[in-house]
């Protein structure tokens, strides 16, 4: 047959995609379960790592079932929803972040840590190249951060990277949300400058718009849930 | 014929010096830049590279004879993005933790000059076996030049080589500072620049008139 033919070309085309397709539909149905429970043993350690506790993916299971004591999703008004599940809705969190405020699910995780009530909330943004995401956790007084981790997906390795470090996170400790009874955020600045009407932590020096990014998702994110964080 | 034959061994070793794919050839400058600025990821989109270069060299160097040449390139495209995403769907299923690391790092391996440059240029025309020792060649000439302008970078630039700190706090406490500039893309270029200029000082033949 001739190699260099119409015909040829053709069906080596045709041939080659089919193969490669099959091939690829098989590796990822045949991964997928796994996959997809890293997923979930990755979000519970983040959930953990908010909560100042370390877990590896080995044990993370294990210590997420003694830790966490209630999860729930609740409404913009600060009452529970009933029949939702708060660690679904938070592994879609990004379709509830499109949603206006007042329309979102607001997953919450209630956590016992250092012999206390502790909430976890999940963040959701926007860096420079990609999606950032983390979770906060405040103590029972629902005000104060009891601690902060933050991931990304693919941030400036050196600068917004950054901002997964604990040296980062550790910022936001004892930081408060609200002041006077009111809704503030905690913004994210750069490194030097200040802020008087609410509290504040130093960004990352050259990683300006993944800091910004930062402070956009942690504003969003938090004012959902201003009825169920303001509410005595 | 050996495997190691004084001809593999050539196609083995030229890409460390004389045919380097980034200071030679001037391929995969633009991942150069962007994995570089901390050694980590410099040295894992190495390996990544190297592991993919080699087995689309052999897969391409297998079908050589039956690829019609009016959709060689597509072919070409189509193995080594094959290859590219089920490494990353593997990385995923049972190494979480690196494939987290690598994230955008590994399909961007399917835009790196060097592989199509690679199966073009070498595999099209040559056996399995030296296909595979030209893929793991180049690839670890690539991963070279890498770790080397990672290394400048994150220690010039942060301090630390790994993540670990390497300058002494003393050190900061008389007033040293962090470059920043050297975190940034541009000077990725520039240093990869001074090792060309060092290379070519040192190898007279690669020098134009």
């Amino acid at each position: 047959m001739n190699k260099e033919g119409n015909t040829y070309t053709i069906i080596y085309a045709a041939v080659m995609v089919i193969v490669v397709a099959v091939l690829l539909a098989f590796t990822a149905e045949g991964l997928r379960g796994r996959q997809e429970k890293n997923a979930e043993i990755d979000k519970k350690e983040q959930i953990l790592r908010a909560l100042r506790i370390a877990a590896t993916a080995k044990d993370a299971e294990e210590i997420y079932q003694k830790t966490i004591t209630d999860s729930y999703v609740l409404s913009y008004d600060g009452n529970k929803k009933n029949g939702e599940d708060a660690f679904t809705v938070d592994q879609n969190i990004e379709k509830e972040i499109k949603k206006p405020v007042a329309e979102r699910k607001l997953p919450v995780y209630e956590a016992m840590a250092e012999g206390a009530k502790k909430y976890v909330i999940p963040l959701r943004g926007t860096g420079l190249w990609g999606p950032v995401w983390g979770y906060i956790a405040l103590n029972d007084d629902k005000i104060t951060v009891f601690g902060a981790t933050f991931g990304h997906k693919g941030e400036t390795p050196g600068l917004g990277a950054e901002i997964d470090t604990e040296h980062f996170q550790k910022e936001f400790y004892d930081k408060q949300i609200a002041r006077n009874g009111k809704f503030t955020s905690i913004a994210v600045v750069k490194a030097g400058q200040s802020k008087n009407d609410m509290d504040y932590v130093d960004g990352i020096s050259g990683g300006t718009i993944t800091s910004q990014g930062v402070n956009e998702m942690l504003k969003n994110c938090l004012s959902a849930y201003e009825n169920f964080l303001l509410k005595k | 014929m050996g495997l190691l034959s004084t001809g593999n061994k050539k196609v083995l070793i030229n890409p460390f010096s004389k045919s380097n794919p980034v200071i030679v050839l001037v391929l995969g400058i633009c991942s150069a830049l962007a994995v570089t600025a901390k050694l980590e990821p410099a040295l894992v989109m190495s390996a990544s590279v190297v592991v993919v270069v080699a087995f689309s060299n052999v897969i391409i160097s297998l079908l050589r004879n039956t690829i019609p040449g009016r959709i060689r390139i597509i072919v070409q495209l189509v193995v080594a993005a094959t290859l590219v995403t089920i490494v990353n769907e593997i990385l995923k299923a049972y190494a979480y933790d690196v494939s987290k690391q690598l994230s955008v790092f590994v399909g961007l391996i399917i835009t790196n000059c060097i592989l199509m440059g690679r199966l073009e240029a070498f595999a099209l025309g040559n056996k399995p076996w030296p296909a595979f020792l030209d893929g793991v060649g180049n690839g670890l000439g690539y991963g070279m030049i890498l770790v080397i302008v990672a290394f400048f970078r994150e220690l010039l630039g942060s301090g630390t080589l790994l993540g670990y700190r390497v300058i002494p706090q003393a050190l900061y406490d008389a007033g040293y500072m962090n470059n920043g500039l050297m975190i940034l893309p541009p000077m990725a270029l520039i240093v990869v620049a001074c090792i060309i200029w060092v290379h070519r000082a040192r190898n007279k033949d690669l020098q134009e008139n």
